[in-house]
């Protein structure tokens, strides 16, 4: 079995299960007791958190622990907003092609009043600074822009609009879930970032919200006091332990990893480019390292997944199918797919685990799943016999 | 993968009835690709009987699954009991559907209606109207 699949989860890395269960097995304490048991695992959550600060290059106060990414975004959003209103600025900036946990907010907020201005983004798959610049308002409270896209893997130019909002002095939230631990993230000029432990090896469940010092995100959850007021319920303490022990592996072998994850990433895309009618979605270089997405005309994306578990290769696709909607990936639809070639979409995502073998043998299946998907599709037929036109070359 | 029963994965593997007939007695075609569902099926009748079916489908795996037994379900059948096929007998013989996946089967009874209708169409076959309704392509339970 090849697990293709790490956008979506990690397994979890041997460093980061060994803390979470020493912490179970010895760290139980509740951090807010005064006894020497809660202090002690007081002292395991501040070490945890100074160790997740110097990894990210923050101040420990700096780190608001979360439910993970999506909770990490609905606060900063909500926090920037609840920012924005008291000063009578009630529109946000963020892109078309952001995670359903940015998007979603953003709706919720169109309703409680507020205004949205989605960027468009280019068919490579990135967001120009530029749109940015011209979407800000005199009254804009926030602009967040992803640092990586979940579907395609392209890498945003995070540095240049976070200077340009520092220079018009509007709010710079970025959701760095697929990027962090996976390629070096700057926090200059960034005023809230958002990630998730699993995305690099770390336990489900847990991940954080940096918030720039001086700025007060609304808590969430509200309750007793534990970490000065910004998330009340006692700390998941395993999980920050398991955490920070992930983020540590993950930036201290950084390069490496990416270097070997890089190799996989464009092996297959040249061996996929080689299928007919196919497409790669988003720019070749600016993209996550282990990150391939593709289009293929005249098949659509659950049933090459489902065929390709078959085959031992655990994939994604854009297509939102699996999950019962009938419209198809807002990300592919976003840089320019029409909705025809969007269904037909295909997600590799490689960790460092990966051999150059497995490259292979995914290329191998996934031309022999097109080709057979392809052999009973009446939409191949019709562009074949040239009753239809072809949409990609 | 538990999404699917066993006999939607075996018929979403092994499909029955895949192909094209040439000059077929009957087409029908049904969906559109911006749903990201075709199913499209072909005919050979023999007094009034299906002698051969094929179908052909762009769609997920229980479309393709369902397009696959319900040509098993009319094979070697009269038109007239063809026509009483309905998708949750479709469904039934896959040993279910997940809910949100349910329109799949009722693509797999529109698509063998509609090529049923174009083989009384082209021959000029008297028939009730009322087994042809006009479909939307809306979900059905």
């Amino acid at each position: 079995m090849i697990y293709a699949d790490n956008a979506a989860t990690t397994k979890m890395s041997r460093a980061a299960i060994e803390a979470m269960k020493e912490c179970m097995e010895e760290d139980y304490g509740n951090p807010s007791s005064l006894h020497s048991v809660g202090q002690r695992a007081q002292e395991k959550l501040s070490e945890a958190r100074e160790k997740i600060a110097s990894l990210l290059g923050c101040l420990p106060a700096e780190i608001i622990f979360t439910s993970g990414g999506s909770e990490a975004d609905n606060q900063a959003l909500r926090s920037a907003a609840a920012l924005g209103a008291k000063k009578g600025k009630k529109h946000l900036v963020s892109t078309a092609f952001e995670h359903h946990a940015v998007l979603h907010t953003l709706k919720k907020l169109e309703s409680e009043g507020y205004e949205v201005t989605l960027v468009p983004v280019g068919e490579d798959g990135l967001v120009s600074p530029a749109e940015v610049e011209r979407a800000i308002r005199p009254d804009t409270c926030l602009v967040s822009v992803m640092y990586a896209n979940n579907e395609i893997g392209t890498i945003q130019p995070i540095p240049e609009i976070a200077a340009l909002c520092k220079r018009k002095g509007v709010l710079f939230h970025t959701d760095a879930v697929q990027a962090a631990g996976h390629i070096p993230v700057s926090l200059e000029n960034v005023d809230m970032l958002s990630l998730s432990a699993h995305k690099f090896h770390g336990p489900k469940g847990i991940g954080l919200l940096y918030a720039r010092r001086g700025l007060r995100p609304d808590p969430l959850i509200e309750g007793g006091a534990p970490a000065r007021g910004k998330r009340a319920g006692t700390e998941n303490l395993p999980a920050i332990m398991g955490m920070a022990a992930a983020l540590e592996e993950s930036v201290l072998h950084m390069k490496e990893n990416a270097e070997k994850m890089s190799a996989v990433r464009d092996r297959v895309i040249a061996g996929l480019s080689r299928i007919p009618h196919g497409i790669l979605n988003g720019d070749a270089k600016k993209r996550l390292p282990g990150c391939v997405s593709f289009c293929f005309e005249g098949i659509e994306g659950e049933s090459l997944l489902l065929m390709l578990d078959d085959y031992g290769i655990c994939a994604s696709s854009g297509s939102a199918c699996t999950s019962g909607s009938l419209d198809p990936s807002h990300v592919l639809l976003a840089i320019g797919r029409p909705h025809e070639i969007a269904h037909g979409s295909l997600r590799l995502t490689f960790s460092e685990e990966t051999t150059l073998e497995d490259a292979d043998e995914v290329v191998t299946k996934v031309k022999e799943v097109v080709e057979k998907l392809r052999g009973m599709s009446p939409v191949w037929r019709e562009l074949q016999e040239g009753k239809r036109q072809y949409f990609l070359r | 993968m538990s999404l699917y029963s066993e006999k939607v994965m075996d018929h979403f593997r092994n499909p029955r009835n895949v192909g094209v007939i040439e000059n077929p007695d009957g087409v029908g075609e049904v969906g559109n690709m911006k749903c990201g569902d075709i199913m499209k099926i072909y005919l050979k009748i023999e007094d009034g009987i299906i002698a051969d079916v094929k179908f052909e489908t762009f769609g997920c795996g229980s479309a393709i699954a369902s397009s696959s037994m319900a040509t098993e379900l009319i094979k070697g059948k009269p038109l007239s009991e063809a026509l009483t096929l309905t998708n949750k007998a479709v469904a039934e013989a896959l040993d279910g559907l997940p809910a949100y996946k349910m329109h799949c089967s009722v693509l797999a009874e529109e698509a063998i209606r509609a090529a049923i209708k174009d083989y009384y169409d082209k021959n000029g076959i008297a028939y009730d109207s009322k087994d042809f309704p006009e479909h939307g392509h809306e979900e059905e339970a």
